[in-house]
Formats: structure tokens, C-alpha cells, sequence
């Protein structure tokens, strides 16, 4: 058993260095309490649904979420608005559909089923408003940057004065948690943005938690779930190896060796 | 071997088995002598079965949704992690499980450097095995295209390049293989076909890798010819059969906290990036389990030469039976093989440090060392070590392991405990 133990020891070191070497990043990025993490990691609702206000109000106009639809809104593990409050939202955009009998092309109303509306028609659309840069879809972003939702929270409140002797482009603006450090996207947030519903004061800090909640749960919108799931398959899993353990070792027994 | 007496009892099963011996061979896998000091490093060859037919289910229901075409690709992936009913439980199964299989496969291989189970009469298992790791390779590469991200392009962009190092017809190859003039549609559809159909080579090979293990049977810890059956070995069922169940549940436990806790964290970020043939990524970097072969790659400063290296450092290891001279299997009574070994593992690991950062400076002159210590090892080191090296006695078996056989019953003593 004790070899067994350093096998298994040596496995979860090969892991955890193999994860380490990856994991590695230089820049220390703003912490905060992020509820999603660990074992019950679950998403705070109300920083979900404050979040897709400050999505919905300000990122929207520039960024993409092409993957997710308004249903997504209500479902278990989201934001979880009421329905008909998720059919309202829908409702606000308005969604080219058709060719309609006549073969027109028409707008209309979204509905539930409908995927998040683009801010531009295409990408060249959207590089031409922004400068030439194309604001990423925000679906996935925070599993596509290296520091995940650190480092997106880091970016929102990471915006300074460039220091002497840097100079910048026009249109382009000094951030310490960017790659390279220069961005094109102007600092998103000001304190007061947007006005909460719940009361919650709307500071850069808040903001910036809130929104970066809601893009960890667009690009995860299974992460509950996922949680839960593997909290009973490792128990389950445990449960069953130490029974098999000593069925090992019962059977074992008949013969004169280790085990 | 028993079983070729083997008879069904039921008159049935007799008319089954004698137009088709199933029954002889379900009795065969049953009754199959085991030695019984095998260890925990030999349970990672069912573990290596069960990852296998894993990725071969998880894989085959990924395919039902994925769709493999250069413009739906990276979509169709969100639909499987969004819309899929448990569409994220079967991808990062699958994702995950590529990782879990390599990490099984190189403990599985070291287990077989140590104990020198390549050695005679067993070089034909092995040669399998290196066989099958090289398809594993193949197969996990086209897989990591599949997502098209921008790893998955720029991965496919770099390793195909490689073939252009061949002289004279190396440009038209590497067209061939793209299905034009760069990584695009056509690349990404056959790479799908080939990793559809290499899983199902592997397990042929699997097939024939414990065919070819069946004839000789297992080597083990004492690396020392056994009789068969005896008081050395026991049935395969149950005494392997849950021994290799209880290795296999703590091997899931690791498996699931990768799956549910940290599915990502082996991957790149880039590539939840969709691949853009006008972005090239920062730093382009292989799976980990690629990485000291990409290590040796990019540590020679010629193409060509770089990529004969990297295939030499895998081929290599197929004529390891015939580069290996001593007769000795375990490095238990070897002592100074089992030091070179633990070197040559640290200098792997080394190398796949080395393989995850630029290519420049220090860690350029690390990789070249550790390049060059690599075929050290097999070309120098080895062949010399069998004419050189003084082993300690070896039992004369697995039960009585030093009576008679042993001029140093102190020493031998001292070493069976050890084993155990």
C-alpha cells in the first residue's frame, strides 16, 4: 500500500507539474473572491444578471456573443431571469429574419430561441468602426486569454497615464495588464455606468466583477453542473475503490504475496 | 499452457468451440499465468486499454455533432460544449482523456525500460508498442486540429511544414498532404477521416501487442524466466483482474478531477481562438506530451537534420533490444543502469521544459545538451554498459528467490526485500 501511495503521489506530481509549466504567468493579475471556483463553485445570480447589464449596456456595442441565444438567460446554472423577463429581453432586439412568401427579407421582435444579436454585420464592418481592430466575440473569451477571468477582470481597471517616454498611436491606449500594453479599446467603464437595479453601488471595481462573472458563465454555461457531477463521481469513485481495495486484498490473500 | 486441453462442459458450448474456439480463448484470458509479483507500474497496460476504448466511445459520439468543415468547425464544438445534451461532459472527457492516455502510455513505457521487458523474447511486443505510440501521436495531433482554433491551425502549419525539409519533392508533399496551398478545408477533412480511422488501427495492434505478450507472458519485477503455471504466477482471473481494477479506479479518480475541476488546463487558451490564417499566435506550442520530441526539433539548428532527429529519437527506441547487450532484464540487479535510467527520465522531463519555452538563449543550449545526452544514452551508453556493467546475482525464481542460485546470499537478500 505504501508503494501504491508513492505511484499515485509521483502521478499527481507528473500532473501538477505538467500543469504548472503552463499555468506559469508572469504578470500578477488584481484577485478577488470569484464564487465559482473550487469544489462548489457556484455563480453568484445576482452579480450574473448584473453582469449582463453592463454586458448588454456597454460591451455590447462593440463586442459580439455569437454563441449563446436568449434563452440561455433563463436556464438553470445562468442568470436565471424569469421567462417572460428573458421574452422581454428577446423582444428589445430586433432580428432580421425571412425571406418571408414574398421573398423579403423582414424584421421583427426577438424571440427566445434567437442567438444574441452582432453589434456589426461582419468582421469587416466591425474593424472598420473600431480602427481596424475587431473586437473579439466575447462567447469564449475567457477561456481563450491565458489568465482567464483574472486577467479580464485586471484589463477593465488596468487602464493608466502611459509612462514617459512611450509613446502612443492615435486611438490607441495604454493598459498594464494588456499584452505589450498598448490597446485600442478605450477604458469600457467609469464609475456610475450604468444604474443597478438592486441597489448595488456601480463602481469600476463592481462593474468589472460583475461582467467578468457573466463572460466566465457564457463561455461555461455548464460550470454548476459540472461541479456538482464531479463532486459525486469522485466520491462515487472513492467509495468504490476502497471496497475494491479490500476485495484485492481478501482475494489476495490465498496466496503468499504483496499486494 | 493449460488451456489448449480446455473442453465446454455443456454439449452447446462443445459444437460452438470446436467450429470456433471462443470459449478456449475466454478460458485462455481467464486462466493466463500471471507472475504473481508484478507491481502497480504493470496495472497501466489495462489502464491503457480502458483510455482507449474511452477516447473510441467519447470520440465516436463527438462525432455525431462535430462538423468537420474549415467554417462550422469551431462552431459546431460550442454547439457540442452548449446545446449537446452532456456535450461538455463527453468533450472534455475526450480532451482530457488524450492526456490521461499519453500520461499512462509513457509510464507504461518506462515500466518497460526499467524492468527491461523489451528484451528477448519479448522484442516483438515492444516493437508493437512503439508502433502503436507512434500512431497515438498521429492521432492525437489530428485531433487537436479537429476544434480549429488557432493552436489546432497553426499546429497543422508547423508539423506538416516539417515534411518540406525532405530534399527535392518536400514542397510537393507537403502540398499533397494540405490538399492545397496552405492548412484549409481539405486539410481539416482528411485529418478528420485519418483520426476516425487510426483508433481503430490501434486497437488491431493492441490486438496483436497482448497476442505477442501471450505467447512468452508477462515479465516482472525480478526480469527472470518463470515455469508456467507454478507456485511463481497466479490465474489472471481475479487475482490481475482486480488488482488492475483497483489500479484503474485510482487512475480514474486523477482522470475526473482533470475532467470536472480542470478541463482546461491542458490545453492552450488560443486555441478557444478560431483559427485565423492572418494571426500567427505568439508562441506555438504542441500538446505537452509532444514536447521533447519538439524539443529535440527545434535544438538543431538545421531543418532537415532537425527533423531527422526528432524521428530518430522515436525510432530509435524500436532496435533498443538490439542496443541493449546485457542479458540482465531488471534494473533491480543492475546497478549502474538504474542510475543511467533515472537520468535519462530527468532528462526527458527536461526536455519537455525546455520544448514549452522559446527556443532561444539558455533554454536553447538546455535542449541541445539534453538532445545529445538522449542519444548518448541509447547509442553509447547502453551497447557499452552490457559489456561493462557487474550485476548483482538474480534469483533463481520468484518464490525462492536466492537459495542455491545466488554465490551473494547477503546481497541478494538485501535486494529481494527491496522488490517487494
Amino acid at each position: 500500500m505504501k508503494k501504491l501511495l508513492k505511484i499515485f503521489s509521483v502521478l499527481l506530481l507528473i500532473c501538477s507539474s505538467n500543469t504548472f509549466s503552463f499555468a506559469a504567468e508572469k504578470v500578477d493579475y488584481l484577485k478577488t473572491d470569484w464564487s465559482f471556483k473550487g469544489l462548489f463553485g457556484k455563480f453568484d445570480r445576482a452579480s450574473l444578471q448584473r453582469g449582463y447589464q453592463v454586458y448588454t449596456e456597454v460591451c455590447a456595442s462593440c463586442h459580439s456573443m455569437k454563441y449563446l441565444s436568449y434563452r440561455n438567460l433563463a436556464e438553470k446554472g445562468g442568470p436565471e431571469f424569469p421567462e417572460d423577463q428573458a421574452k422581454a429581453i428577446a423582444a428589445s432586439f430586433e432580428v432580421m429574419d425571412g425571406p418571408n412568401a414574398d421573398g423579403e427579407m423582414f424584421a421583427r421582435p426577438g424571440k427566445l430561441s434567437d442567438k444574441f444579436v452582432m453589434p456589426y454585420d461582419n468582421v469587416k464592418a466591425a474593424q472598420a468602426a473600431n480602427g481596424g481592430a475587431y473586437p473579439p466575440d466575447m462567447s469564449v473569451l475567457v477561456k481563450a486569454r491565458g489568465g482567464g477571468v483574472d486577467y479580464i477582470y485586471s484589463l477593465l481597471q488596468g487602464y493608466e497615464e502611459a509612462p514617459s517616454g512611450m509613446t502612443l498611436d492615435d486611438g490607441v491606449h495604454y493598459n498594464k495588464y494588456m499584452y505589450g500594453n498598448k490597446i485600442r479599446m478605450a477604458a469600457p467603464l467609469s464609475d456610475g455606468l450604468v444604474e443597478y437595479g438592486d441597489g448595488t453601488t456601480a463602481t469600476v471595481e463592481q462593474m468589472s466583477k460583475d461582467v467578468t462573472t457573466f463572460l466566465m458563465w457564457a463561455a461555461e454555461p455548464h460550470l454548476e453542473a459540472r461541479h456538482q457531477m464531479g463532486f459525486k463521481a469522485i466520491i462515487y469513485l472513492i467509495i468504490l475503490t476502497i471496497l475494491v481495495y479490500f476485495s484485492m486484498k481478501k482475494i489476495w490473500s490465498r496466496v503468499e504475496s504483496e499486494v | 499452457m493449460s488451456d489448449h486441453d480446455y473442453r465446454p462442459k455443456s454439449k452447446v458450448g462443445q459444437w460452438f468451440n470446436d467450429r470456433l474456439p471462443l470459449l478456449t480463448l475466454a478460458n485462455h484470458l481467464t486462466d493466463y499465468p500471471t507472475p504473481k509479483n508484478l507491481n502497480y507500474w504493470w496495472t497501466f497496460g489495462g489502464i491503457l486499454t480502458f483510455c482507449l476504448i474511452t477516447q473510441i466511445i467519447t470520440g465516436l459520439t463527438l462525432a455525431m455533432h462535430y462538423i468537420a468543415h474549415a467554417d462550422m468547425a469551431f462552431e459546431s464544438v460550442e454547439h457540442i460544449m452548449r446545446d449537446v445534451n452532456y456535450g461538455w461532459l463527453i468533450r472534455y472527457i475526450h480532451a482530457n482523456g488524450a492526456s490521461m492516455f499519453f500520461l499512462a502510455v509513457y509510464i507504461h513505457i518506462f515500466r518497460s525500460l526499467f524492468y527491461g521487458s523489451y528484451k528477448a523474447p519479448r522484442e516483438i511486443i515492444w516493437i508493437i508498442g512503439i508502433i502503436i505510440y507512434l500512431l497515438m501521436m498521429a492521432a492525437a495531433f489530428m485531433g487537436y486540429v479537429l476544434p480549429w482554433g488557432q493552436m489546432s491551425f497553426w499546429g497543422a502549419t508547423v508539423i506538416t511544414n516539417l515534411f518540406s525539409a525532405i530534399p527535392f519533392v518536400g514542397e510537393g508533399i507537403v502540398t499533397w498532404l494540405w490538399g492545397g496551398y496552405s492548412v484549409d478545408n481539405p486539410t481539416l477533412t482528411r485529418f478528420f477521416t485519418l483520426h476516425y480511422l487510426i483508433p481503430f488501427l490501434i486497437l488491431g495492434l493492441v490486438v496483436l501487442h497482448i497476442w505477442a505478450l501471450h505467447v512468452p507472458g508477462n515479465n516482472n519485477p525480478v526480469g527472470i524466466d518463470i515455469k508456467k503455471p507454478s507456485k511463481d504466477t497466479v490465474p489472471f482471473h481475479p487475482y490481475i483482474v482486480i488488482k488492475d481494477g483497483f489500479a484503474l479506479l485510482m487512475f480514474m479518480i486523477v482522470f475526473a478531477f482533470f475532467v470536472f475541476y480542470s478541463p482546461n488546463i491542458l490545453g492552450h487558451a488560443d486555441n478557444y481562438i478560431e483559427a485565423n490564417p492572418m494571426v500567427t499566435p505568439a508562441h506555438i506550442v504542441p500538446e505537452w506530451y509532444l514536447l521533447p520530441f519538439y524539443a529535440i526539433l527545434r535544438s538543431v539548428p538545421d531543418k532537415l537534420l532537425g527533423v531527422v532527429a526528432m524521428l530518430s529519437a522515436i525510432l530509435i527506441l524500436a532496435v533498443l533490444p538490439w542496443l541493449d547487450t546485457s542479458k540482465i532484464r531488471s534494473a533491480v540487479f543492475r546497478p549502474l543502469y538504474k542510475q543511467f535510467y533515472w537520468i535519462l527520465v530527468a532528462d526527458v522531463l527536461i526536455l519537455g521544459y525546455v520544448g514549452a519555452m522559446p527556443a532561444e538563449g539558455l533554454y536553447l543550449l538546455i535542449a541541445r545538451v539534453a538532445t545529445a545526452y538522449y542519444f548518448l544514452h541509447f547509442l553509447v551508453i547502453l551497447p557499452v554498459l552490457g559489456f561493462k556493467e557487474k550485476t548483482l546475482p538474480v534469483p533463481l525464481s520468484i518464490t525462492e528467490p536466492v537459495l542455491g542460485g545466488s554465490p551473494n546470499l547477503a546481497t541478494a537478500r538485501k535486494k529481494e526485500s527491496k522488490i517487494e
